[in-house]
């Protein structure tokens, strides 16, 4: 029997899967988002409004939170197609801030005094949700479009002039991660049972980015070695007491030194997995 | 596609001028591509050849005149549209996607009709028509020992042949070939040279910009000189090595 301790990790390290792979789908096109805790925000007051005041079982919630945060991401990727890289960034992150003081004056969902009323979820409920996103965005890897997302990456002029609808791929890879984070919220909001903009700052942001850097920015599975590693080191660093989080951040760097695409790569990862037949 | 006039060009370019800031790169150029032609466009550095090329593909909008394939009015669409209206280019500059391998390249250069749903599920399984044809490709420009090599990791040559191949792979009516040869060496230079005639062999219709005269005389229906950004000739090959006009501003009095 697992203690409530590593139950309640468990949790954690499923819901920043999700988010890191919100930030590795849009990464995979080459747009650096720092503000996708706005969407776990938004997916998080959302499902919480389904479930609490609308009374609707939680995951149809979770599945329309979903879809309402990817309809809100399509729309936040349009003006962000007119920025790139650093200034990129900067609007994303603008965007999450805003989200964050929105839910801070939305008083109907509790403002600065946060939400709850949620029943709590077991932690299969929540890897469930995980590893089917995990495993959809794995397919998709193996897809065309994830070819064109990398090829929109490398070189965007070259992508539109073989053909590739290099606007329709960028928003669309916006969408997409908007609904994966919103999910991670309802996640969220239904394993704390209580939530509050707070919970959706700028730190949950980076904890996302952080751990798609981490684990592997090439690959769907490097997600999830990241989010276990950015859960549970902090944890095995415990004995250095006060000093965990600059051995943490230490760790950190020299990973980024040593191996910076990431502790999983493509030619690693296809050693556990199959190749295609030529 | 457009059957009521038989006779109407593949693509026709008329009256299309462009300046950069103040610059005139190209004034009133008309060019025509027949069904089946090889066109070539020649002229010394500057002369407004690859800015042709970017006008006809949507990289840069035309500020007057207009293009038109089949008929169809296509200046002011997005380059995708055009790419999957049938024109298909390469680049000067080679420009592969970092980290594909030629198989990748080959797969995501395909049309993108039909179902939309099987370019979200992996390709291996629900597009065998995309494999058929890059696999077909493969065969075509021989690259079946590199199939799964990253591109950018081959000799110079084999990039511009898989940079080739790609164009090839989302089955153009005409295909645009910048500089195909340059910076080369004589060996691979005569490798691509080879498949571009096959492809003409094969009735494809090529726009190319050359700077070796022998073959653009020997491979091309028809040849057009710019000059300046200006079409000062334009012709068969045997009269446009005797134009003086050319002569004078291009191939110097040795002919």
């Amino acid at each position: 029997m697992m203690s409530t301790y590593y139950a309640g990790l468990l949790a954690d390290v499923g819901i920043l899967l999700l988010g890191a792979l919100s930030v590795y789908v849009t990464l995979a096109t080459g747009q650096l988002s720092l503000g996708n805790a706005g969407f776990m925000g938004i997916g998080a007051y959302l499902t919480s409004y389904l479930t609490v005041t609308a009374g609707i079982p939680l995951t149809p919630a979770l599945a329309t939170a979903a879809v309402a945060s990817g309809v809100i991401g399509v729309f936040v990727g349009f003006p962000a197609l007119r920025l790139k890289g650093i200034y990129l960034a900067m609007a994303t992150l603008g965007f999450g801030e805003m989200v964050r003081s929105f839910l801070l004056n939305l008083d109907a969902m509790g403002g600065s005094g946060g939400f709850h009323g949620m029943h709590h979820i077991s932690n299969d409920y929540i890897w469930s949700w995980a590893v089917a996103i995990l495993l959809l965005v794995m397919i998709l890897e193996r897809s065309q479009v994830w070819l064109e997302m990398r090829a929109v990456c490398h070189d965007e002029t070259a992508a539109e002039l073989v053909g590739l609808d290099t606007t329709t791929i960028k928003v669309g890879a916006f969408g997409f991660a908007a609904a994966i984070a919103a999910i991670a919220g309802g996640l969220f909001a239904h394993h704390h049972v209580y939530i509050e903009p707070g919970n959706f700052n700028f730190e949950r942001s980076i904890d996302f980015v952080l751990a798609v850097i981490l684990g592997g920015s090439t690959v769907g599975p490097g997600a999830l070695v990241g989010a276990l590693l950015l859960v549970m080191l902090p944890e095995y660093l415990r004995f250095l007491a006060e000093w965990r989080f600059a051995a943490f951040g230490t760790l950190l760097i020299a990973m980024l030194l040593v191996r910076r695409q990431g502790i999983l790569d493509r030619s690693l990862f296809r050693v556990f997995a199959f190749r295609r037949p030529a | 596609m457009s059957g009521c006039a038989r006779h109407e060009p593949l693509l026709a370019l008329s009256g299309v001028t462009r300046t950069f800031g103040g610059v005139r790169a190209l004034s009133d150029v008309a060019l025509e591509v027949l069904s089946g032609q090889v066109v070539g466009i020649i002229g010394p550095n500057g002369a407004g050849k690859t800015t042709t090329f970017n006008i006809i593909t949507g990289a840069y909008s035309a500020g007057k005149g207009t293009v038109l394939l089949q008929g169809n009015n296509i200046t002011a669409w997005a380059s995708h549209q055009i790419v999957r209206a049938g024109i298909s280019r390469t680049f000067q500059n080679i420009r592969l996607f970092a980290d594909m391998t030629v198989w990748e390249h080959l797969l995501l250069a395909q049309p993108h009709d039909g179902f939309p749903l099987r370019r979200l599920l992996p390709a291996r399984w629900a597009n065998p028509a995309a494999l058929r044809r890059a696999r077909e490709v493969i065969e075509f420009f021989e690259l079946g020992d590199v199939t799964d090599r990253i591109a950018r990791s081959l000799p110079y040559g084999m990039q511009r042949r898989v940079e080739l191949a790609r164009a090839v792979t989302a089955r153009p009516k005409l295909l645009l070939l910048d500089e195909p040869v340059a910076g080369m060496n004589h060996h691979e230079a005569d490798d691509i040279r080879q498949m571009i005639l096959r492809l003409r062999g094969d009735g494809m219709s090529i726009l190319l910009i050359d700077h070796d005269m022998p073959f653009v005389m020997g491979l091309c229906d028809q040849l057009y000189v710019l000059d300046f950004g200006v079409m000062i000739a334009k012709g068969r090959p045997d009269q446009i090595r005797t134009n003086p006009a050319v002569l004078d501003a291009y191939l110097g009095r040795v002919a």
